[in-house]
């Protein structure tokens, strides 16, 4: 891009790297056992990307354009109700 | 839902100090502004050109942060004094390379002169962006890239410097330890530093599972552990009085912390027995000079 | 109505100067820390918070890093922001100096030139400016405490207009000018704050509208950015013009990016920065009214460096000698002289000119010693490939 078109001052609109996706990132993915799933949230206050998301009505959802296959959800959710399984 | 940190950003799988920012952010208002010292977070958060902050937030260099924090928090009051805008919540991010380090000056001046700012050091204990070097905050016997293990080296040779002793000694209204894995303590502590007029202070320990040597699902146990062992005190001290939020009266053991991470299992090694010995000591010790502290300072003076 | 008559001269200070400027300009953030021979700046600034005269925030830093680090935070909200230093304050603020020309912050700075260390020295010469003569910040060079006080107006006024964006200093030698005491006449809070107005930053920290300043950028990127500050730099010329007809119609006083002298007949003309022009000034009307012909173009604007003007200044001269007050060691001259080469030889002209450095240390430059400038540049034989130390004991 040419200096006149690139925005001045390197200066960056914040939360825009959502558009960046680490799914390549991954060799397992967390799936959710909903039955399980009390909504609790300790898998999202513990993900460090957030790739757990909260909604206004039912439970977490697994962001999987952002997960990068940590595994800390299924380690931390007190009714293990996350599973790591391999990525497809 | 509003998400101070944005996905997409480029830190491990698994990094600790992801963990801290959003936690702490997430106990902070949203019109909090963010000053960032250049490491771990804030390399791999604002790669242009994109940016993982829903937050206004800056970046200039590594050991400014406490003085940039500075300079907005008075620019932000001189526009309110005129009545051009309003303050806002300002929060300094600096990993322990940039606070114990070379941001140590900075920091200093910055509390000295009572800004009203909260000022968080992730501690990840080495400078973890360069490839793990040792830092003020690296722990005595850990393995860094410049304090290697060998015939002849077991690692760190000095101590972990007292962050917090540091920071007490400027006379700040409130400064607190928290740790990732005990996230209600952190954010309380977080909301009582931002309600602080003055300059406050958070140091919490962000477990590395690059630099650590141990495997990316185990961050949370990591930071639960180092609290369980006592080798990371939780504790707080608001105008002198110090006070441990997580008592840990039956600690697990320390060998528990150390076989679980590469840095540290060479000291399980027979040639490193008294060092070992040393350092079991030494977190113990530090833990009941903690406890001596919260009753001493928790008694009036009397006249 | 005159305005100059309506305003009495009250003597002061080069370093009091500025503060008063500072005072008048409507500044919302000041963080300094003090540094010979600039502290009376730092120390009036704090009298005048004392008294209530001035509203903005006073931080009195522990470091010049964190001066301008503090600035860059400051200048970040929108606010308007000012700092001083010298010598090694300058040089420890020297990332930050690029920091906050990258992030293209309108932060106004005066340098009250002295030496670098080592050795140590309290006294003026050019070495801490020219050490940062490159960091993209505007430098303007004043020659007399009036002209410290008007330059100082200005700069809010150029640093902050949108085509610009870029942080500027106000160079003044340390001690002779700083310590100098001259009548200056005040232009009135009123009409400095109707010239200077309110920031008005688009970019700034907004909860509004979250932005992410100091990004990290790629080879893909940085050049690109580089050339939108250089492009900056050669806006700010076209900018200080409007800027200074302005200033010109509220104060009736006017400076130029270059003050030339006889320039225009002169066979030999001398080029210098800095309060020396005045002397070699003096110097040249001295020999001119005995006979002679020369001509000295003072430099006011350095960076941008106004290569035009130079030129068609220099243009005529048969013998032209540029006078650093700094030594840019192992170069072949000093670096007022590099500029003022390279301007000559992308116009095609081969004016024998002759870098002479002078008055290093704050070693003094007399009347006498201009005259003696003007015989050295009649002798062929000192045009050398290497800069001429005037005045150094061999």
């Amino acid at each position: 891009m040419s200096w006149k078109e690139l925005g001045e001052a390197s200066v960056v609109r914040g939360g825009s790297s959502v558009a960046y996706v680490t799914t390549g990132w991954r060799v397992n993915r967390p799936v959710i056992d909903e039955s399980k799933c009390t909504n609790c949230l300790i898998c999202w206050v513990f993900c460090p990307e957030p790739a757990i998301v909260r909604h206004e009505k039912g439970k977490v959802t697994i962001d999987y354009d952002h997960c990068k296959g940590c595994g800390i959800c299924e380690i931390e959710c007190p009714l293990k109700a996350i599973k790591m399984v391999r990525e497809p | 839902m509003d998400e101070p940190l944005a996905p997409g950003h480029r830190l491990c799988a698994g990094c600790g100090a992801s963990v801290a920012v959003r936690q702490v952010l997430l106990a902070a208002p949203e019109d909090t502004i963010v000053a960032n010292a250049t490491g771990c977070v804030e390399v791999s958060t604002t790669v242009y050109p994109q940016s993982a902050w829903n937050r206004p937030w800056v970046h200039s260099a590594f050991e400014n942060t406490a003085a940039v924090a500075s300079g907005i928090e008075a620019g932000f009051k001189a526009l309110a004094n005129r009545g051009e805008g309003k303050e806002h919540p300002v929060i300094a991010f600096g990993g322990d390379g940039g606070t114990y380090d070379i941001g140590m000056q900075a920091l200093s001046g910055a509390l000295e002169r009572g800004h009203r700012f909260l000022y968080v050091c992730y501690d990840n204990e080495a400078y973890m962006n360069t490839g793990i070097q040792r830092s003020g905050g690296t722990p005595k016997g850990a393995w860094t890239t410049t304090s290697q293990v060998g015939k002849a080296g077991y690692g760190k040779t000095q101590v972990k410097k007292d962050l917090m002793g540091i920071v007490v000694a400027h006379r700040v209204p409130y400064a607190a330890t928290a740790s990732i894995s005990h996230w209600k303590d952190l954010m309380t502590k977080v909301r009582k530093a931002l309600a602080q007029d003055g300059p406050t202070f958070l140091h919490v320990l962000a477990p590395c599972t690059r630099g650590w040597r141990f495997e990316m699902s185990k961050t949370i146990r990591m930071a639960k552990l180092a609290v369980d062992t006592r080798f990371f005190p939780l504790y707080e001290v608001e105008n002198g009085v110090y006070r441990i939020t997580v008592p840990v009266t039956s600690p697990k053991p320390a060998e528990e912390y150390i076989k679980a991470q590469g840095r540290y299992t060479h000291l399980l090694l027979p040639q490193w027995a008294s060092e070992l010995d040393t350092l079991k000591k030494e977190v113990d010790g530090n833990y009941r000079r903690i406890e001596r502290l919260s009753q001493f300072t928790a008694q009036p003076i009397v006249s | 109505m005159n305005v100059l008559e309506k305003s009495k001269p009250v003597p002061m200070l080069g370093d009091e100067a500025v503060a008063e400027a500072v005072k008048e300009c409507d500044v919302d953030v000041v963080a300094a820390y003090p540094i010979t021979p600039q502290t009376i700046i730092v120390e009036e600034l704090a009298e005048f918070v004392a008294n209530g005269e001035f509203k903005g925030q006073f931080i009195p830093v522990e470091s010049e890093h964190s001066a301008m680090s503090a600035c860059l935070g400051a200048s970040l909200t929108g606010a308007r922001v000012f700092t001083a230093t010298s010598s090694q304050g300058l040089a420890l603020m020297h990332e930050m100096l690029y920091n906050v020309s990258g992030l293209r912050l309108p932060v106004v700075m005066a340098v009250a030139n002295r030496a670098l260390s080592a050795p140590l020295v309290l006294n003026a010469d050019h070495s801490d400016m020219m050490g940062s003569r490159d960091s993209g910040w505007i430098q303007l060079y004043a020659e007399n405490v009036e002209e410290i006080y008007d330059r100082t107006i200005q700069m809010f006024r150029l640093s902050e207009d949108a085509r610009v964006m870029l942080p500027s200093a106000l160079n003044f030698e340390g001690f002779i000018l700083s310590h100098d005491m001259e009548a200056v006449r005040p232009l009135g809070g009123e009409r400095i704050r109707k010239f200077v107005g309110r920031p008005k930053f688009e970019r700034r920290l907004d909860p509004d509208r979250p932005s992410t300043f100091g990004a990290i950028s790629s080879p893909d990127t940085y050049y690109e950015f580089k050339m939108q500050q250089a492009e900056a730099m050669k806006s700010a010329l076209g900018v200080f013009k409007e800027v200074e007809k302005e200033f010109h119609a509220l104060s009736g006083r006017k400076y130029g990016t270059v003050d030339a002298y006889n320039t225009d007949q002169a066979d030999t003309i001398v080029v210098v920065n800095g309060c020396s022009a005045g002397t070699i000034r003096a110097a040249a009307r001295v020999l001119n009214r005995a006979g002679d012909n020369v001509g000295v173009l003072a430099i006011k604007m350095y960076r941008p460096f106004p290569t035009n003007e130079v030129v068609d200044h220099l243009r005529d001269a048969e013998s032209i000698v540029v006078m650093d007050r700094s030594v840019s060691l192992g170069a072949p001259s000093g670096p007022l002289a590099e500029d003022v080469k390279s301007a000559l030889a992308c116009a095609g002209l081969e004016t024998p000119v002759m870098s002479l450095v002078y008055g290093i240390g704050g070693r003094d430059f007399s009347l006498e010693d201009g005259k003696k400038v003007f015989a050295l540049a009649k002798d062929k034989g000192s045009y050398g490939a290497m800069p001429l130390m005037y005045g150094v004991k061999n």
